[in-house]
């Protein structure tokens, strides 16, 4: 498992501070939204991110507006995963339909300094850090095959696909 | 032991017993959007099927950039309305009608025991009438559109019991603010909220609606209201369908029971940047600002815009602010024309804006510059949202924005008792 940077922020990290809410129906094409990833919390992020790298929070990260850009601009911008102490609902459930694995682990994030290396195993539900290792629940198999597909459209879409008589409302 | 609400209504649609911490599959009675339909069918298209699956459950309000101040924002309002067109969508609402959370309300698609999605966090809005509403993401949005189903797992429920007559110049605004900066904006994640005592029942549904729509920034994914006579006498010619009434047992098994006593609670408001970081309206007297905003979905009724009036009839706002005033639809728009409402605004110095949006979300009509603060009845004040990541929110009741407005500086409305 390849190790990758980490961005550390602290609690309560919001859909505005993410993805500026004057952007969300201005900049429409993924690639362009992560350019404006966490622009006003912290204005390096965009231009310094790597793929690869993960985002480690305190509590409530993506709490405010149901904005999915929230999480397809960290996705597009490369972020592995975000590791976070607890999600906002809406924010958890757009994670996951985007494609982009949220981890819920208190632990680690008390162990995970700016700047560190980790690696993340996600169906072992282990992080691998300079302190040790810390383990996680693993996501539930129903929310892992949205994640393996790429996100809930492309998912969707294969179970449509894979549907031997489409519905009459699909033809 | 009981069931709460929230099990109830899921059970039903679930069409078996569920428990708070199951997941189930249900189908909504209704899933709304707004200008971010744009967005919703543009993950639709990608799932290349022609129909969506039932457009009778899909309402499309028009509110956030209206009327469109771009042509990007137009382009989006025409892909919306060809989409309305070609799906046969009944239920569209086009710019001039006002925010999405109101023009659902005033239409009668908010009833007790419906399961309600929209794509906007404040979709738990509609609680205030005995709905289950929650917030969803885009992608789910046009997964809805697409399967007409969604997996939902069955919130545990804190019940809040308000009790006490509120003070002169406090509201529901000041309670829910009051309930937030106590209990944190995480406080309810993944939770209901059940709004319950003599004050909420005493409330009308504007108040109620105050509440319900805020219990998104405790994080909530759910609010909820005992349907009662007031909802009853709302609906009778509102509604948009038959319902059922499903109210909470009285042994239902709740995660916690908090207790409000709101008898001497003063007027709150929640300071940048957070709208948990609640303090006292008197402890802030004296802040300098330069935008007042009275409206928005949490504050734009009838109602509000009253009991901002009765504070600047007969006066002038400070010279150096701007006061916008945005009713939340037309409808509350004309009623406050037919009242004089309106001309007390004119007449005080205010500039009124069409229902909508408005700068609540920061991408026209009034946004901020930086080293710019404004004083709000928006529901979320995080940094930059109005703006200039440089500028700063304050939230408060409508009374509180007028008192404000008139001495140019936070100010507490009781002084205009």
């Amino acid at each position: 498992m390849k190790a990758g940077k980490v961005w550390k922020y602290g609690d309560d990290v919001n859909t505005d501070v993410i993805f500026p809410g004057k952007y969300t129906y201005s900049v429409l094409e993924p690639e362009k939204m992560a350019r404006h990833a966490l622009e006003d919390l912290d204005p390096d992020f965009a231009r310094e991110v790597e793929p690869g790298n993960f985002i480690v929070a305190g509590k409530n990260f993506g709490c405010g507006s149901s904005r999915e850009q929230a999480a397809t601009c960290l996705k597009f911008a490369g972020i592995k995963a975000v590791i976070a102490k607890s999600f906002a609902r809406i924010f958890f459930r757009n994670a996951i339909n985007q494609g982009l694995p949220v981890i819920q682990c208190a632990e680690a994030v008390d162990n995970i300094k700016h700047g560190d290396e980790i690696a993340v195993h996600y169906s072992a539900g282990k992080i691998e850090t300079k302190k040790g290792n810390f383990d996680f629940a693993p996501l539930p198999e129903s929310i892992l095959n949205v994640l393996e597909a790429g996100g809930l459209i492309p998912y969707i879409k294969n179970k449509i696909k894979n549907q031997k008589e489409p519905r009459k409302s699909a033809e | 032991m009981g069931k709460t609400f929230s099990e109830k209504i899921l059970g039903a649609k679930a069409g078996k017993q569920v428990k708070a911490g199951e997941i189930v599959f249900v189908s909504p009675d209704y899933i709304l959007s707004h200008d971010n339909s744009a967005a919703i069918i543009k993950e639709f298209r990608k799932l290349e099927l022609k129909k969506v699956k039932n457009p009778q459950k899909i309402v499309i309000v028009l509110d956030h950039v209206v009327p469109a101040s771009t042509e990007k924002y137009a382009l989006n309002h025409k892909i919306i309305r060809e989409f309305v067109q070609e799906q046969n969508i009944p239920y569209f609402f086009d710019v001039q009608n006002g925010i999405c959370h109101q023009v659902f309300s005033e239409n009668g698609f908010a009833m007790p025991g419906k399961l309600i999605l929209g794509a906007d966090s404040h979709t738990t809005s509609y609680g205030a009438f005995g709905a289950f509403s929650a917030g969803i993401g885009r992608s789910e949005a046009a997964s809805v559109w697409a399967t007409d189903e969604i997996w939902l797992r069955v919130p545990q429920t804190i019940r809040i019991e308000i009790e006490g007559t509120l003070s002169p110049m406090v509201y529901a605004k000041d309670v829910i603010l009051k309930i937030i900066g106590e209990e944190g904006a995480d406080r309810a994640n993944y939770r209901s909220v059940e709004f319950a005592g003599q004050t909420v029942r005493d409330f009308t549904l504007a108040s109620r609606l105050v509440l319900t729509n805020m219990a998104a920034e405790m994080g909530a994914k759910n609010g909820y209201v005992f349907p009662d006579e007031k909802t009853l006498s709302w609906l009778e010619e509102t509604a948009k369908d038959k319902f059922e009434m499903v109210t909470s047992d009285s042994d239902a098994d709740y995660a916690e029971v908090l207790k409000v006593d709101v008898t001497s609670l003063e007027p709150q408001a929640a300071c940048p940047h957070t709208v948990d970081n609640v303090r006292k309206v008197s402890e802030l007297e004296g802040v300098h600002f330069h935008q007042a905003v009275i409206g928005t979905c949490t504050n734009g009724r009838l109602e509000d815009l009253k009991a901002a009036a009765q504070i600047l009839k007969g006066r002038k706002v400070h010279p150096a602010l701007r006061v916008l005033i945005i009713p939340a639809s037309r409808k509350e728009y004309l009623l406050a024309l037919k009242e004089g409402v309106l001309e007390v605004f004119v007449d005080s110095g205010c500039l009124i804006l069409n229902p909508g949006c408005g700068p609540c979300l920061g991408a026209h009509q009034g946004v901020l510059a930086p080293g710019e603060i404004a004083l709000s009845t928006a529901n979320r004040n995080f940094r930059g949202r109005m703006g200039s990541p440089d500028s700063e929110i304050y939230l408060a009741s409508p009374a509180t924005v007028a008192a404000s407005a008139l001495e140019g500086q936070i100010t507490d409305p009781r002084r205009f008792i």
